[in-house]
């Protein structure tokens, strides 16, 4: 006979040796990120509430609640409600023309969806900077759309620098992150329900809106998280499409750092928005949904 | 979809045009830019003659090719390490349970969840005030450059590969390591002839993500760059505010190009496996 | 006497506040096939788990040959495993597969090549060596399991529910196929399953088990005819439990003034329920057809269910009780209809009786 018989303590102990092997591979990454990112967003959190001085620098003193008190400020609140607005929009129109689009591949034979998919991949592969870019090109003045309008007999286009530019480019950049969550809900839905519905005497659009409809729910649910939140925080999209009367939350950040020099408020405001990107997102899990 | 769940051949139609249009719409901004940039005509819109002359002053511009430089090291040298951690987090997350488990886990996908210009405040005002510090105590000339975005972009990266890595070992049969074990193999062995050449698939996907996240960046980078360390589309973005050039729709044609291969050979690659796959990675 | 193959002493397992396995005392010997029979969540794949090293005891020994396993992961033990879901590595073919093992404990490559052909022979697969899993049958790839397990000559196989996934056909060509090979190969063979049938056919020892604890060890003809308890009468095969008093000994009462012979273990006076397999009990038109011995009860049919080669009555008899019948489908002769008058008989020592 050899080792001793197994006790409650031994069997711990065994399970801890297990654990303490997970913990050390864990280990990098975990300082990795703390380091790197703990700490800085708990640095952005300490200057939210520092003060700043005449010239512009950073006062680590005098704490105060001064830039969280300026979110309120009217001008905070239009530039809010401009990209609540904008993110919102963005998502209603990815939603109606992602949806028919999802369907559409999703509802083809094996082959022809797996092209599909790929001719839709590239382009969300692709450099978004460039893509964006891409627009600007398209809808300048002078730009092939203005040209083509102009052979209409419609006059230059004068859509660029405008609200509406930025709205082109962020459905044209978050459009992907839509469709490929409704494309994944949409497939996986089990067709033999809607054969059930139509053996129960449902018509073509009755299936759909009581079956596979709310079947593909959690894709909407999801796209629509990926494309309002980015959209949400977009910095890329207004600076090269939009102009300088239509400030949107990602730019005013960013101002606040290089011309206005005013990093507490900055700070502040880049707290409030991961606060509410923050509890977006917990909405969307607890809702039910998956990652990504 | 079977015979009796088609909709009508009238909506069926409609679907099929709406859904070319939208290829169009994803599609024609990308051949006007490659189109435009051979044009000949200094004036972007006007369109004149077919030209590659912008592609040689982009060649001979010494600022694009420094910062094409600038933005391959960094991306070779965030893609290897993220990489290497995010694989190891995957692992340890979806293997192992250990204490803290919930808490890094969480931890993991703030990085995903953040939008671009928080990251790039936090990381800038990290930067500082470490270099502050570090330069203050020790004497050195510390200062933002290619090591400040290298490491701003494995902050970011390591999750993205995390998460790929951990839905490739989802996928996988747990009981395969435990036939590995049955079958003599040390937990190294068991990893290194089981896990490894199983979840290859996925930790390539997660380092064409890093790299491909790690090329695109602008917000972050921009926050952390230095003097003689800017990217390839950081100096590109400067170049637009300040107006639309020929010279950008060469770059630019590039960097579609370059990035499409990429796309192509990941998909390539992974079309080994399942397409749903592809799907999962955002 | 030879030392036993595998011992189970005292061994406990508890998740938290959860009790899988209880006080188990087990001693499976050298050769043996033996089956760890019972529904799902009773414990036996815990069991076999735990004899495999992929989970260790809360408290108890388990030993091997003699030597304790402790702590020692599956990697240190003489033990191989087929799992249900056969586990096969998808990313190498059928050769890699069942060389696995022998690499990892680094035999000569000849070797290894040798005793990997000789058993893919043993199993009949021949000729699919450079196969991948995803290429073979459900059938193919469980003989690969069972050949990656051997190959390694281990002290003792376990297989965990290795057929469920097959056709019944297959099924039962497979387990006839298992029992032969043990046979041959020699090695002790401990099967976890809940289907009985296969745990009858296959099994030298059976061990019935239910929420963790083992009710009944024994040859399957012994846990078949004198179950230990309901439950395993019940689990094992159809059984009548017909309720009553025991009069005296071998004759108990199960409605007034009817008196059946039993086998009895108990004092007179004592309740109990008799334990009664269908497959004794025979349907007659009249008393006159029964020989002399036999008990005699009358009733009617209620509902006949036709199995092809039985045929299964359920009679309600004229003194209360239902009991069911099974009668060999023989043709013509003997097939009775529902509302038929019908005398049931059985012989005095066919029923147990167990106390309630």
């Amino acid at each position: 006979m050899a080792a001793p018989a197994v006790t409650p303590e031994l069997e711990a102990a065994a399970e801890r040796a297990e654990s303490r092997r997970g913990f050390l591979l864990a280990v990098p990454g975990w300082v990795y990120l703390i380091i790197f990112f703990a700490i800085p967003l708990a640095i952005v959190l300490v200057f939210s509430f520092a003060s700043r001085s005449a010239t512009g620098q950073t006062l680590l003193e005098d704490w105060n609640l001064e830039s969280y008190q300026r979110l309120a400020s009217s001008l905070v609140v239009e530039v809010v409600f401009r990209s609540l607005w904008l993110a919102a929009a963005s998502t209603v129109i990815c939603l109606l023309l992602g949806y028919p689009f999802a369907y559409y591949i999703a509802t083809r034979g094996p082959t022809m969806r797996n092209v599909l998919l790929v001719l839709v991949l590239i382009p969300f592969w692709s450099n978004f900077l460039v893509r964006t870019y891409a627009w600007r090109v398209l809808l300048g003045s002078e730009g092939p759309m203005s040209q083509l309008s102009q052979l209409l007999g419609l006059g230059e286009t004068r859509v660029l620098f405008t609200t509406t530019a930025v709205l082109v480019g962020l459905v044209y950049g978050y459009l992907p992150f839509m469709v490929l969550p409704l494309y994944a809900a949409i497939e996986r839905i089990d067709w033999s329900l809607v054969e059930a519905g139509r053996d129960l005497y449902a018509s073509g659009w009755d299936a759909f809106r009581r079956i596979t409809w709310p079947l593909s729910r959690p894709g909407v649910i999801a796209g629509s998280v990926l494309v309002f939140v980015p959209a949400l925080g977009a910095y890329v999209t207004p600076e090269i499409l939009g102009g300088a009367r239509t400030t949107l939350l990602g730019s005013f950040v960013v101002s606040q750092f290089l011309a206005a020099r005013n990093w507490p408020f900055g700070s502040a405001l880049s707290v409030a928005i991961l606060a509410v990107m923050l509890g977006a997102t917990m909405v969307y899990f607890r809702t039910g949904g998956r990652t990504l | 979809m079977r015979e009796g769940t088609r909709p009508s051949g009238v909506v069926q139609r409609l679907l099929g045009v709406q859904a070319w249009l939208v290829f169009l719409f994803l599609y024609a901004p990308i051949i006007v830019l490659i189109v435009y940039s051979f044009n000949d005509n200094r004036n972007v819109g006007v369109w004149t003659r077919p030209s590659l002359r912008w592609y040689e002053a982009m060649l001979q511009d010494d600022n694009v090719i420094r910062s094409l430089r600038n933005s391959l090291v960094v991306a070779l040298v965030s893609t290897i390490i993220s990489t290497v951690l995010g694989t190891a987090a995957g692992l340890a997350l979806e293997r192992y349970r250990f204490r803290g488990r919930r808490a890094y886990d969480g931890l993991l996908y703030l990085p995903i969840i953040i939008p671009d210009v928080t990251m790039a405040v936090m990381l800038l005002l990290f930067f500082s005030q470490a270099f502050a510090i570090i330069n203050g105590s020790l004497g050195t000339r510390l200062n933002l450059g290619l090591t400040s975005i290298s490491l701003a972009h494995i902050a970011f990266n390591i999750s993205f590969v995390a998460v790929v890595v951990r839905a490739r070992l989802a996928q996988m049969d747990s009981h395969l390591e435990e036939a590995a074990s049955d079958l003599y193999a040390t937990r190294w062995a068991a990893f290194r002839r089981v896990t490894l050449p199983l979840i290859m698939p996925g930790v390539a996907g997660g380092a064409l993500l890093a790299l491909t996240i790690s090329l695109d960046d602008v917000v972050v980078t921009s926050f952390v760059t230095g003097p003689g360390s800017t990217t390839l589309p950081v100096y590109v973005f400067g170049l637009v505010r300040r107006g639309v050039s020929p010279l950008i729709n060469a770059v630019s044609t590039v960097m579609l190009v370059a990035s499409m291969i990429l796309v192509g050979v990941s998909l390539g690659f992974q079309r080994r496996t399942r397409p749903a796959a592809v799907v999962v990675q955002e | 006497m030879a030392e036993a193959a595998v011992e189970l002493d005292g061994v406990i397992k508890r998740f938290g506040e959860v009790v899988a396995v209880e006080e188990l005392h087990l001693s499976i010997a050298d050769g043996e096939f033996f089956s760890l029979l019972g529904p799902s969540g009773c414990g036996k794949t815990t069991t076999l788990r735990m004899i495999a090293g992929l989970e260790f005891p809360t408290e108890g020994s388990i030993r091997v040959h003699g030597f304790d396993m402790g702590l020692r992961p599956p990697n240190e033990r003489p033990i191989n495993t087929v799992f249900q879901s056969y586990a096969l590595f998808p990313h190498m073919n059928v050769a890699a597969n069942v060389a696995f093992g022998l690499e990892m404990r680094k035999v000569p490559k000849a070797e290894v090549k040798e005793r990997v052909e000789r058993t893919i022979d043993l199993v009949r697969l021949a000729g699919m060596e450079d196969r991948k899993p995803r290429q073979l049958s459900g059938g193919q790839q469980q003989r690969v399991a069972l050949a990656r397990a051997l190959v390694n000559e281990p002290q003792v196989l376990l297989l965990d529910e290795p057929l469920g996934a097959l056709d019944l056909k297959l099924r039962e060509a497979m387990q006839l196929e298992l029992k032969d090979l043990q046979e041959r190969v020699g090695i002790t063979f401990i099967y976890v399953t809940h289907d009985q049938e296969e745990a009858l056919t296959m099994s030298n020892r059976i061990g019935v088990m239910n929420h963790g604890r083992l009710l009944q060890v024994g040859p399957p003809e012994e846990i078949y005819e004198r179950p230990a308890d309901r439950f395993v009468a019940g689990f094992i095969g159809e059984t009548n439990f017909i309720d009553g008093k025991v009069v005296e000994e071998g004759r108990v009462s199960i409605a007034d003034g009817l008196v059946v012979g039993a086998v009895t273990t108990s004092a007179p006076g004592t309740d109990v329920t008799l334990l009664l397999r269908p497959e004794r009990v025979n349907l007659h038109r009249s008393a006159d057809d029964i020989p002399a011995g036999q008990e005699r009860l009358e009733g009617k049919v209620r509902r006949r269910l036709f199995y092809g080669d039985t045929l299964y009555y359920e009679v309600d008899l004229d003194a209360g009780p239902m009991v069911d019948a099974r009668m060999e489908n023989i043709g013509g002769v003997g097939r009775y209809e529902s509302g038929d008058r019908v005398v049931i008989s059985f012989a005095p020592d066919a029923a147990d009786a167990l106390e309630s």
